[in-house]
C-alpha cells in the first residue's frame, strides 16, 4: 500500500517536473521577440476589429504601425484622438484624420422606384434578392431595400428609413466601411465627409429605361456634363463626377430634370 | 487493411462528434465560418494525432508497467495541457502567420474532450503505436470533416428565413442533430 502510494507519487510527479522542465526550456529557446510597441499600440486602438484601416484586424494594424507600414493616422474609427496617441508613441508628427462617411447614392424608394408585376417572395436579404431575381424593383442598379448595410453596421449607425432606403446617422458611424462591401449592388460609397455633391444614381439603363423604371434616375441627358466643363463625365448612360477638377459653381442642378445630380443636403432635408 | 480500418472507423462511422458527441463546444462556436472552422479542424488534428504518440508512449511505457493504469486520466491531461502549451510556443516561432490564423483556437484546444476521449480509447482498445497514429489522424479527419460541412450548411443558413424562435442556437442545434442521424447511414459500413 505504501510503495503503491510513493510510486504513484513519483510518476505524477516525475511527469509533471518532465514537462515543466520541458516547457521552461521551450520557453526559453523559442521566445519570440515581440515590438513592444505593438501592445502599446495595441491598447490605444478602439479594439472594434472593424477592418477599416484595411488590415485584418486592430492587432494586425498595430503590427504594422509599430514597423511604420501603415501611416499613424490610418484608423478612421479612432479618429484624431488615437492618431495622436499613436503618433505620441512611435514619436513622429501625426497628419491629420480625414472623415469618411458613405453615402448611398441611390435615391429611388418606395415612392420613386416602379414595381415589378410580380412580388417578391423569398430571404429577405439584398444578397439574396441579388441572386435571385433581383427584388422588388424593375430597376437593375438601385437599392432592393434589405437591409444588408443595416445589419453589417457593428456600430449601429445604418437605418432603413420609411422609404425603403437606408440611412446614415452620422454622429453612430466610424466609417469603417462594412456598408460598402455589404451591398451587393455597390451603391454605398466612402466619400470625405465634407463632399458634398453626389450623383444619386448607379443606373446604366438608357434613357427610356431609366425614365420608366424610376423617376428619380440618373437618364443620361448628359447636360450636366456639357454644362461642367469637364467635372462631370459620362460613363455609358451615367454621370460622374471628377472630384478632382470638381468645380460647384459649374454644375448645373437645376437643368438637371430628375435632379440625380445634387448636393447631399438637400436630400437629407 | 487494419490502419486503413481504424482510420476510416474514427474519421466517419465513430465520428468523434456526431457519434461520440466529443468536442461540442467548438463544433457549436466555431463553425460560424468556412475558413476558420477549417483553421480549427486542422490545429485539432495536429494535436489529436500528437498527442496520440505521446500518450500512447506515457500509458505503455510508464504507466501499464508500474500497474498505474487508475492514474491515465490525470496524466492525460498534463500531457495534452502541456503539448498544447509547446504547440503554440513552437507555432509562434516557426510560423507567425499560421500561428495568427489559428489564434484563440490553439489555447481552445486544452479543454476540447476529443483530445482526452481519444487518449483513453486508445488505452482502453490496445492500440499499438502506429495504430494510435492512425486513430489519431482518422478522428482529426472526422473533426474536420464535420466542423467544415457544419460551416457550410451555417454559412447558407445565414440567408434563410428561420422562424423566429429558432433562429441563432436552436436551428445550429436542430441541424447538428440531423447532421448526425445522416452520419448513422454509414453505421453498416465497417
Amino acid at each position: 500500500m505504501d510503495t503503491q502510494f510513493l510510486i504513484a507519487l513519483a510518476t505524477m510527479g516525475g511527469l509533471g517536473f518532465i514537462f515543466a522542465g520541458a516547457l521552461a526550456i521551450a520557453d526559453k529557446k523559442l521566445r519570440v521577440e515581440e515590438n513592444p510597441l505593438i501592445g502599446d499600440i495595441n491598447d490605444v486602438l478602439p479594439g472594434a476589429n472593424c477592418g477599416g484601416c484595411g488590415y485584418a484586424g486592430c492587432y494586425d494594424f498595430a503590427c504594422h504601425a509599430a514597423d511604420k507600414t501603415a501611416p499613424s493616422n490610418g484608423c478612421p474609427v479612432g479618429g484624431t484622438e488615437t492618431a495622436l496617441s499613436i503618433a505620441r508613441l512611435l514619436g513622429e508628427e501625426a497628419g491629420e484624420v480625414v472623415r469618411f462617411l458613405p453615402r448611398v447614392l441611390c435615391r429611388g424608394g418606395n415612392v420613386e422606384a416602379v414595381k415589378k408585376y410580380s412580388t417578391y417572395h423569398g430571404p429577405l436579404t439584398c444578397s439574396a434578392m441579388d441572386l435571385l431575381s433581383g427584388g422588388d424593383k424593375l430597376c437593375f442598379y438601385g437599392c432592393l431595400s434589405g437591409g444588408d448595410c443595416v445589419t453589417s453596421c457593428p456600430f449601429g449607425a445604418m437605418v432603413m428609413g420609411e422609404n425603403g432606403l437606408p440611412e446614415v446617422i452620422e454622429s453612430l458611424c466610424t466609417g469603417c466601411g462594412k456598408c460598402v462591401k455589404a451591398c451587393p449592388r455597390y451603391i454605398i460609397e466612402m466619400h470625405p465627409a465634407n463632399r458634398k455633391v453626389f450623383v444619386f444614381c448607379k443606373s446604366h439603363d438608357d434613357p427610356k429605361t431609366s425614365k420608366s423604371v424610376c423617376s428619380v434616375s440618373c437618364m443620361g441627358c448628359s447636360i450636366c456634363a456639357r454644362k461642367s466643363d469637364g467635372s462631370v463625365v459620362m460613363d455609358n448612360n451615367l454621370a460622374i463626377i471628377d472630384y478632382d477638377t470638381l468645380d460647384i459653381e459649374k454644375i448645373p442642378f437645376e437643368k438637371c430634370t430628375t435632379k440625380a445630380i445634387r448636393m447631399i443636403e438637400l436630400v437629407e432635408k | 487493411m487494419d490502419l486503413l480500418l481504424i482510420f476510416l472507423s474514427a474519421a466517419i462511422v465513430n465520428n468523434f462528434v456526431l457519434s461520440y458527441f466529443l468536442g461540442i463546444c467548438p463544433f457549436i462556436g466555431v463553425s460560424n465560418k468556412l475558413t476558420s472552422a477549417f483553421s480549427m479542424g486542422v490545429a485539432t488534428t495536429f494535436v489529436l494525432v500528437l498527442t496520440a504518440v505521446v500518450t500512447w508512449m506515457i500509458n505503455n511505457l510508464i504507466l501499464l508497467p508500474a500497474g498505474l493504469d487508475y492514474l491515465q486520466y490525470v496524466s492525460f491531461i498534463l500531457v495534452i495541457a502541456s503539448l498544447v502549451q509547446f504547440v503554440e510556443m513552437f507555432i509562434k516561432k516557426t510560423s507567425q502567420p499560421l500561428y495568427r490564423a489559428l489564434g484563440i483556437y490553439l489555447p481552445l484546444i486544452t479543454t476540447n474532450c476529443a483530445i482526452l476521449g481519444l487518449a483513453l480509447f486508445m488505452a482502453l482498445r490496445d492500440y499499438s503505436m502506429m495504430e494510435s497514429i492512425f486513430f489519431g489522424l482518422g478522428a482529426g479527419t472526422g473533426f474536420t470533416l464535420a466542423l467544415v460541412i457544419m460551416a457550410g450548411i451555417r454559412e447558407e443558413l445565414e440567408l434563410a428565413d428561420i422562424p423566429k424562435p429558432f433562429r441563432g442556437v436552436p436551428i445550429t442545434l436542430i441541424t447538428a442533430g440531423l447532421l448526425a442521424m445522416a452520419f448513422m447511414g454509414f453505421s453498416g459500413l465497417i
